[in-house]
């Protein structure tokens, strides 16, 4: 596993709103250990039998195992609840929340960074061990244990390569969401790095979309390594015109970077095959994974 | 969301930065009384969002008032690539030695801001990029210290300009930076920024790009957003949609933003073309799936509508309802395919077969219907 396990214990900030309440309840039921919650104003109450806080402060306080948080705070207040987090000294805090304003992660991402915190998200699915914990607000059925690593841009998406790898038996080690956002906590280079030293992955398979440069710099990492664990990419975007935004802030081609075929031309080039279709990447898995097994 | 061109130059002018005397008008009169308030000799320069407006003809210059009167009867008015002209920017002539290219804009792999500095300004950014890359200067600017002014100096340098500029690039730079934090903006951008003959620097254009996500600080500009998409695409705003009108004929939706583009690109993987990027977001209930339907409706080019739902926070059951309001409402008819899995999926399936629609569970098979409808092949 990777970053948590079925022994971390989660803060959710944000436990009373409607998306916070709702998935507050399904990480539960996955087995996630939820200890409590904070919403200010909100202190005292209970949400699932979980106990809510005014402030982190005093969630850690009475529960001083916390190692991670899941924000669910709306976008105008999760700059302030990522930062009462950091200050608070979470080392893992994964931010659910989209839309937040482009300055605001900029600021806390840098801060995080210099402070050894791992962000993860901005609007993100989250991240899942498979059996073990989920912290995040993925379906959990799609996703089976098994061995390889799935790092992804994007959340429905990934449910949707989750559920064709498990349909031939492939399972998962830990599912990463970096976040739709223009600037995320961890982008592809960390995550590889990441699943590199868990000895519980074996492959890894990377879900990117048009927009930045995060694939075309891990592409670049990748063909400089020595020792490496192979690679299994998929790109979405490949129809979408330049310069509209697709949904996601970070889906949009423009200064000249980041479009579908610089991006499946720099993963080719690095070794890394590209799947055109999502049923196509349990094909390329087996294919690699029956490779290895003969040698 | 992008600001015109006159806008950017008013938020550039009072924070400093040089830029030509102009006059903002919407009818030829206008624009002949603004030519003669500037001595006659103008450019006339449409306003508009599209890029790349000059070699479309949307920048014109004019020796006299009365040519500006007639230049201006004929922008006006007129469309460049798609967008209605309905204001000019009349600005004096200015005499330039050297066109540069100066901007500020976030690296998103860096996680900091970014100035790019070219002395290649005038052509476009993204050619440069490619073709120049020794051409571009990236000076990095962290979140926490801002504009230092040794970043000037770098600047000066690359771009060779004499000694006696380094203070007014200095103070440009450090303008920039401010407006790029007060205004919540994703880019800052003067190309081409013109070496005037004699001296001196000025932002002959300017581009201002808001973060969408911050429009709620800047309640000025939150009531014009939109106004740069089409009618169907600003009433998807309005409903919390985000839609991208395509020239394809096969109507899409989805939910999450890769998955939508996941199925467009299958849509064209099998042969097809797709009409429409929408993406309904999550955990969308009955009613939104509802409009979303009816909107993709509206768009006449679309000969069959495809669903692709993957059902976490969004239930199957509130997708197959809404679905179904919007055909029974709707007098268009036109064939409807949903693959449709995840949450409460049983529940939704049962109410699309019962009324009569085939659903399915995988993508590609659902894309490849599709596409064969979309042919009449089917």
């Amino acid at each position: 596993m990777v970053l948590v396990d079925r022994n971390t214990e989660v803060l959710v900030q944000g436990i009373t709103g409607r998306e916070g309440s709702f998935h507050t309840k399904l990480m539960l039921e996955y087995g996630t250990r939820i200890v409590a919650g904070v919403t200010p104003g909100k202190g005292g109450l209970e949400v699932r039998g979980v106990p809510v806080y005014d402030t982190v402060y005093e969630a850690l306080r009475d529960h001083p195992g916390i190692a991670a948080s899941i924000v669910f705070v709306p976008a105008r207040f999760a700059y302030d609840a990522v930062l009462e987090a950091i200050d608070n000294g979470l080392k893992i805090i994964v931010v659910i929340t989209e839309g937040i304003p482009l300055h605001d992660e900029l600021r806390m991402i840098r801060y995080a960074k210099s402070r050894g915190v791992t962000i993860i998200g901005p609007n993100t699915p989250g991240i899942m061990v498979p059996g073990e914990t989920k912290i995040g607000i993925m379906p959990a059925h799609v996703f089976k244990p098994g061995r390889i690593g799935l790092v992804s841009r994007s959340g429905t998406l990934t449910y949707e390569i989750a559920r064709e790898l498990g349909k031939r038996g492939y399972g998962v080690s830990t599912v990463i969401g970096l976040g739709g956002d223009p600037v995320t906590g961890l982008n592809f280079i960390e995550a590889y790095r990441l699943f590199m030293d868990d000895p519980r992955t074996d492959l890894i398979v990377l879900i990117g979309e048009i927009g930045g440069d995060a694939e075309e710099r891990f592409a670049m990492y990748y063909s400089k390594l020595d020792v490496k664990k192979p690679v299994i990419a998929y790109i979405a975007g490949k129809t979408a015109p330049p310069g509209k935004r697709m949904g996601h802030a970070g889906a949009i081609i423009s200064m000249g970077m980041g479009d579908y075929a610089s991006k499946r031309k720099a993963l080719i080039d690095a070794g890394i095959p590209v799947a055109d279709t999502p049923s196509q990447v349990p094909v390329i898995v087996g294919e690699i994974l029956s490779r290895r097994s003969k040698h | 969301m992008k600001l015109y061109e006159y806008e950017a130059k008013k938020i550039a002018s009072e924070n400093n930065i040089p830029v030509p005397r102009g006059i903002l008008a919407s009818t030829p009169e206008e624009a002949r009384r603004a030519a003669e308030e500037l001595g006659g000799r103008v450019v006339l320069k449409a306003q508009v969002l599209v890029g790349r407006r000059g070699l479309a003809g949307g920048i014109r210059k004019a020796s006299t008032p009365d040519e500006a009167y007639m230049i201006a009867g004929e922008l006006l008015g007129s469309s460049i690539r798609g967008e209605r002209v309905e204001k000019l920017l009349v600005e004096e002539l200015v005499c330039f030695e050297r066109e540069l290219y100066l901007s500020l804009t976030v690296d998103r792999s860096g996680r900091s801001y970014v100035y790019l500095v070219s002395p290649l300004g005038g052509v476009e950014i993204e050619e440069l990029v490619r073709k120049h890359p020794e051409k571009l200067l990236k000076i990095s600017a962290d979140p926490f210290n801002g504009y230092i002014p040794y970043m000037s100096r770098l600047a000066a340098k690359f771009l060779e300009l004499p000694r006696r500029e380094w203070g007014l690039l200095n103070s440009i730079m450090e303008s920039m930076y401010r407006i790029m934090i007060n205004y919540d903006a994703e880019l800052v951008e003067f190309n081409p920024l013109a070496y005037k003959c004699g001296g001196g620097l000025m932002a002959l254009d300017a581009k201002i790009t808001i973060d969408d996500n911050s429009l709620y600080r800047h309640p000025e500009y939150l009531k014009l957003y939109g106004r740069e998409l089409s009618v169907l695409e600003a009433k998807a705003k309005q409903l919390g949609f985000s839609y991208v009108e395509l020239d394809g004929d096969i109507g899409v939706i989805c939910n999450g933003a890769g998955l939508t583009m996941a199925t467009m690109d299958l849509i064209l993987y099998y042969g097809g073309r797709p009409a429409n990027f929408l993406d309904i977001g999550g955990g969308a209930g009955r009613d939104r799936v509802r409009e979303a339907v009816k909107l993709v409706l509206e768009n006449p080019r679309v000969k069959v509508l495809l669903l692709n739902i993957f059902g976490g926070i969004t239930r199957c059951d509130e997708v197959a309802r809404g679905v179904v309001d919007a055909l029974e409402s709707s007098k268009r008819r036109i064939p409807v395919i949903v693959r449709m899995l995840g949450t409460n999926e049983e529940e939704g399936r049962r109410i699309l077969e019962e009324k009569g629609f085939k659903v399915f569970s995988e993508a590609d098979e659902a894309v490849r219907e599709a596409v064969r409808v979309s042919r009449g092949e089917v």
